[in-house]
C-alpha cells in the first residue's frame, strides 16, 4: 500500500506515464516477490523517465500502476495512411490495445503509431527496431497541446502587456514592468551588441519570441505537469531551422564572401577553406539544436533519476539526502531554463549579426 | 546519431514550425510592436526631457551670469561716477579757491591802488590846502608887515641886516 501511495509522489512530482506492466506477482514466496519487485522498480523508473522525454499521444497526469488506470485525457489522433484519420487516442488504451479504422490496424509502441494485421504483430530487424510500416503522424500530441496553449497564454500575456502601454501613457505597470528589464536586455544586450543599431530592429521579433518560447517551455518542464517540450529534439530542430533560414535569407555580400572567398588569405587557403566555412553553415544551428535538446532532457534525466532513487533507497537517511540532492538540482535547473534560453537568443543574435555585417575587405 | 533521428518526430516538428511562426507573427503584429514602440518613444520623452532640462539650467546659468555681470557692471559704474564725481568736486573747489584767490588777489590790489591814489590825492589836496594856507597867511603877514610905514622900514632893515650878517 506504502508502495502505491510512493508512487503516487512521483506521478504528482514529475507526472512520469507509468506505462509499465502490472505488478500483480502471484505471492508464493516472499523473498522471490521482493526481489522481482525490486529490479521492477529500477527498471520501471527507468521506463518512465525514457516514457517522459518522449512526447506522447494522451495526457496523463498520475497513473496508478497497482490497478493499470491512468489519469488524464486523450486526445486526437490524425494519420495520414492513403488519407487522412483522425480519431482519439483512447482508441489505443494506453497502448495496450489495437486502434482499428476503416478497416486498418495500428499500434501504439514506444510512444509510435505503427501499422500492423489484425493480430497487432510487430516484426523486429536485428536491431530490435520494428520494421513495421509507419503512418505520417500529425496527431495533436501532449507537445502540441502544450505548444497550443503556452501559445495562447503568451500572446494573451504579451498583448495584455502590450495594451497596458497604451493605457498607462508608455509606464510598465504589474506584469509589464517585470517583463519589460528581460525585453529591454535582449534588446540592448543581445540585439544591438551582436546584430548592430542598424539591422536589429526586423530581429527582435523572433529573438523576443523564442526567447520567451523558450524560457517558458523550459520552466514549464520543471512543474510537476510532465510537460517535456524542449528536451524534444524536433522541437529544437524547427527552432534552429528558423534561425538557420533567417540567417542564411539576411546573408549580406560580406557573408558570402568570408564563407566562399575569404578575404585576406591566399589563395590555396581560400580553397581549402571554403568547404570547412561552408560545413561550418550547418554545424552552427545543429550545435543550437543539440545544445537545447541534451541540456534540458539531462536535467529531466538527472532530475527524475534521483527522484527514482529516493524510492529505490526506501529508507530515512538516504531518501532525504536524495531529495535534498533533487531540491539543490531543481534549483539548478530554473538556472539553466533561463540560462539555455538565454544562450539560444544570444547564438541566433550572433549569427545574424555574422549574416548581416558589412565591412571592407581587409 | 541513431537514437536522435529515431527520437524525431515529424508531426511534432510540422507543429512547431506552424505554431511558432503563427505564435510569432501574431505577437509581431499585436504585442512586440506597440511594446517596442512604446519603450522607444519613453526613451526618446526620457532623452528630451533630459536635454531640455539641461538647456533650461544651462539658460538659467546663462541668466545668473548675466545678471551677475550686470550687477558687477553697474557696481563698477557707481563707483567709477562716484571717483569722477569726487574729483570733479575736489578739482572744482580747487579751480573755485584758486579763482577766488586770484579774485581777492585783485581786489587786494585794485583796493590798495585806490587807497593810494586817495592818499596821493589827499596829499595833494592837503598839499594844496596847505600851501593855500600858507599863502594866506603869508598875505596877512605881509599885509600885517607892511600895513605902516615905519614897519615897512623896520622889514626892510631886518632883511638888510640879515644881508649883513651874510
Amino acid at each position: 500500500m506504502h508502495k502505491k501511495i510512493l508512487y503516487t509522489f512521483v506521478f504528482l512530482l514529475f507526472c512520469v506515464n507509468a506505462y509499465s506492466q502490472h505488478n500483480s506477482e502471484p505471492t508464493e514466496e516472499q523473498h522471490d516477490v521482493e526481489q522481482h519487485e525490486e529490479k521492477s522498480l529500477k527498471d520501471r523508473i527507468k521506463e518512465n523517465i525514457q516514457h517522459h522525454l518522449k512526447d506522447s499521444h494522451d495526457f496523463v497526469f498520475l497513473s496508478d500502476t497497482e490497478k493499470g488506470k491512468h489519469y488524464g485525457f486523450s486526445l486526437p489522433v490524425i494519420l495520414w495512411d492513403n488519407g487522412l484519420k483522425f480519431f482519439s487516442s483512447s482508441k489505443f488504451h494506453h497502448g495496450e490495445t489495437l486502434a482499428e479504422v476503416n478497416g486498418s490496424f495500428y499500434k501504439l509502441y514506444h510512444n509510435k503509431i505503427y501499422k500492423v494485421d489484425a493480430a497487432g504483430t510487430i516484426n523486429y530487424d536485428e536491431h530490435h527496431h520494428p520494421t513495421n510500416a509507419k503512418p505520417l503522424d500529425f496527431s495533436i500530441t501532449k507537445s502540441v497541446l502544450s505548444i497550443i496553449i503556452l501559445a495562447v497564454l503568451m500572446l494573451w500575456l504579451f498583448i495584455s502587456i502590450a495594451r497596458s502601454y497604451e493605457k498607462n501613457n508608455g509606464v510598465p505597470k504589474g506584469i509589464a514592468g517585470f517583463l519589460e528589464p528581460i525585453i529591454l536586455y535582449i534588446r540592448d544586450d543581445i540585439a544591438i551588441p551582436n546584430i548592430g543599431e542598424k539591422h536589429y530592429a526586423k530581429y527582435m521579433n523572433y529573438l523576443l519570441t523564442v526567447f520567451f518560447f523558450v524560457w517558458f517551455f523550459n520552466l514549464i518542464g520543471l512543474t510537476p505537469l510532465g510537460i517535456n517540450v524542449t528536451g524534444n529534439i524536433a522541437i529544437t530542430t524547427a527552432l534552429a531551422i528558423i534561425t538557420f533560414l533567417i540567417t542564411q535569407f539576411s546573408g549580406k555580400k560580406t557573408y558570402w564572401k568570408h564563407i566562399f572567398w575569404m578575404p585576406g588569405v591566399p589563395w590555396p587557403m581560400k580553397i581549402i577553406l571554403a568547404p570547412i566555412e561552408l560545413l561550418g553553415v550547418f554545424i552552427k544551428p545543429f550545435a543550437l539544436l543539440i545544445r537545447l535538446y541534451a541540456n534540458i532532457s539531462a536535467g529531466h534525466i538527472v532530475l527524475m533519476s534521483l527522484i527514482g532513487l529516493m524510492f529505490v533507497f526506501h529508507n530515512w537517511i538516504g531518501s532525504s539526502l536524495t531529495f535534498m540532492l533533487a531540491f539543490a538540482i531543481s534549483l539548478i535547473e530554473i538556472l539553466v531554463a533561463l540560462l539555455q534560453a538565454y544562450i539560444f537568443t544570444m547564438l541566433s543574435a550572433l549569427y545574424f549579426g555574422f549574416a548581416v555585417e558589412e565591412h571592407d575587405d581587409h | 546519431m541513431d537514437k536522435l533521428l529515431n527520437d524525431f518526430s515529424f508531426g511534432l516538428f510540422f507543429w512547431q514550425i506552424l505554431l511558432f511562426l503563427l505564435l510569432l507573427l501574431l505577437l509581431k503584429k499585436f504585442a512586440w510592436k506597440p511594446i517596442l514602440n512604446a519603450v522607444k518613444e519613453r526613451e526618446e520623452g526620457i532623452l528630451n526631457a533630459l536635454k531640455s532640462a539641461e538647456d533650461a539650467r544651462k539658460e538659467m546659468q546663462n541668466l545668473t551670469a548675466d545678471n551677475e555681470r550686470i550687477l558687477k557692471e553697474a557696481r563698477n559704474d557707481r563707483e567709477e561716477l562716484l571717483k569722477e564725481a569726487r574729483t570733479m568736486r575736489t578739482e572744482m573747489i580747487d579751480e573755485a579757491k584758486g579763482e577766488a584767490q586770484l579774485e581777492a588777489d585783485k581786489l587786494i590790489a585794485k583796493a590798495k591802488e585806490g587807497i593810494e591814489n586817495e592818499k596821493q590825492a589827499a596829499i595833494t589836496d592837503l598839499k594844496n590846502q596847505v600851501a593855500d594856507l600858507s599863502v594866506g597867511i603869508a598875505e596877512k603877514l605881509v599885509k600885517d608887515e607892511l600895513s605902516s610905514k615905519e614897519k615897512q622900514v623896520t622889514l626892510i632893515e631886518k632883511i638888510l641886516k640879515d644881508v649883513k650878517l651874510n
